[in-house]
């Protein structure tokens, strides 16, 4: 048995406005908002890196759960835009955590990555104790690469968001997971080393808007619940059209998907630790009440968490 | 009402605007189509035709005229 006890988040500094990036490649800032509902994304500073700023999302979760670095038996790091070839950012993580021994592992899955993390932590727990699940990304060093691409430029941000998955009770168990890969369009979401970000946007919506509403559905049949009894829905922050998408798929009403895209853009692996972040300080885990997470990305990569509140 | 232009109508009625293309250009290029307009085709193509395209077979490409959804739609219609 599992629980998400707390989450933790860390955003950059510097807001960049749908004008200041429409201006770099072409388009204002109402076409921007139009496409995607984001109207501002968050960049970090040049010396800002992927480990910094997981790091700081790690440290404000384990805070929030109340427990110490030393406390945790492993890290699970996702990130798609790592410095780095290799090693990735998890070790480093855990060495600003101040730890030195701790297993520390990459999952180099961008957007779906704290999903999958989040659904490997809940089996590990039981094993290995408390484990910290990071999201962290640097997007904007990705896309500002020559050429800019203006269908991606104006997406993505940076961030990193964190959970904490523990053997322990407290905030929500999880009930189970559901995950799904298809290497057949690998080539349709990509980042080559030193190249920019290469998305056939059309295919991603198109496989998203049927994948994500599917294997949710699938996993709330499994444990015996209707999709409907969620309380809220904390996914992958991609594009707000999206999500309206998969709530209409779902016959859900939108108000049940927590969203903060307009606010910090498509943080890839760390936008939906960040998303849960935020609605877990506003909001919070309801004893007996369904949440449930998803997401979809490059690989392709897909899923969905569901988790009840504890009382 | 010809296959043809039971699909002109889907469009028609997704786009919400009326249907001047030739049937082969370009339903993407000519903006007549985005990417989330795309899936509702899709999905109401699904529904009248009584068929169901498979995931591995949802490849935009399929979808970019009204001649190339014809000629696939018999094809998953079989």
């Amino acid at each position: 048995m599992a629980f998400l006890r707390a989450f933790g988040s860390y955003l950059p500094d510097r807001v960049v406005t749908n004008e200041e990036i429409g201006a770099q490649v072409g388009c204002d800032a109402e076409w921007i908002r139009g496409v995607s509902g984001i109207e501002s994304r968050r960049f970090a500073s040049a010396s800002e890196t992927v480990v910094q700023m997981g790091a700081a999302a790690g440290a404000r979760c384990l805070e929030r759960a109340g427990i110490a670095a030393t406390d945790l038996g492993m890290i699970l790091v996702s990130s798609g835009s790592s410095e780095r070839q290799f090693p990735g950012p998890a070790a480093s993580v855990a060495k600003l955590l101040g730890l030195d021994s701790v297993p520390a592992i990459d999952l180099p899955l961008a957007s779906a990555g704290s999903l999958f993390g989040l659904s490997l932590a809940s089996q590990l727990a039981a094993v290995v104790g408390n484990v910290l699940v990071i999201g962290t990304e640097k997007m904007s060093a990705i896309v500002e690469r020559q050429p800019m691409d203006r269908a991606v430029a104006i997406l993505f941000g940076d961030g990193a968001g964190a959970c904490l998955v523990s053997p322990d009770a407290g905030g929500a168990r999880v009930l189970g997971w559901e995950l799904h890969s298809d290497g057949a369009f690998a080539e349709d979401l990509r980042v080559e080393y030193n190249e920019p970000l290469a998305m056939n946007g059309r295919t991603v919506i198109l496989q998203a808007t049927r994948k994500i509403p599917r294997v949710i559905s699938s996993l709330f049949e499994k444990h015996g619940l209707a999709v409907s009894e969620a309380g809220v829905f904390l996914m992958h922050q991609a594009n707000q059209n999206l999500i309206l998408k998969i709530a209409v798929a779902l016959d859900v009403s939108p108000e049940r998907f927590y969203s903060n895209i307009a606010r910090y853009g498509n943080t890839s692996s760390a936008s939906m630790l960040i998303a849960a972040d935020e609605w877990s300080q506003q909001v919070g885990f309801e004893g007996g009440v369904p949440v449930c997470f998803a997401a979809f990305g490059a690989g392709f990569h897909w899923g969905a968490l569901l988790a009840v509140g504890v009382d | 009402m010809s296959k043809r232009q039971e699909i002109i109508q889907i469009i028609e009625s997704v786009s919400g605007k009326p249907f001047k293309l030739s049937p082969e250009e370009s339903l993407f290029e000519s903006g007549t189509l985005d990417s989330f307009a795309l899936t509702d085709v899709v999905a109401a193509l699904e529904k009248k035709f009584k068929v169901s395209i498979p995931d591995s077979a949802l490849n935009p490409r399929k979808f970019d005229s009204v001649e190339r959804i014809e000629e696939n739609l018999a094809e998953w219609g079989k």
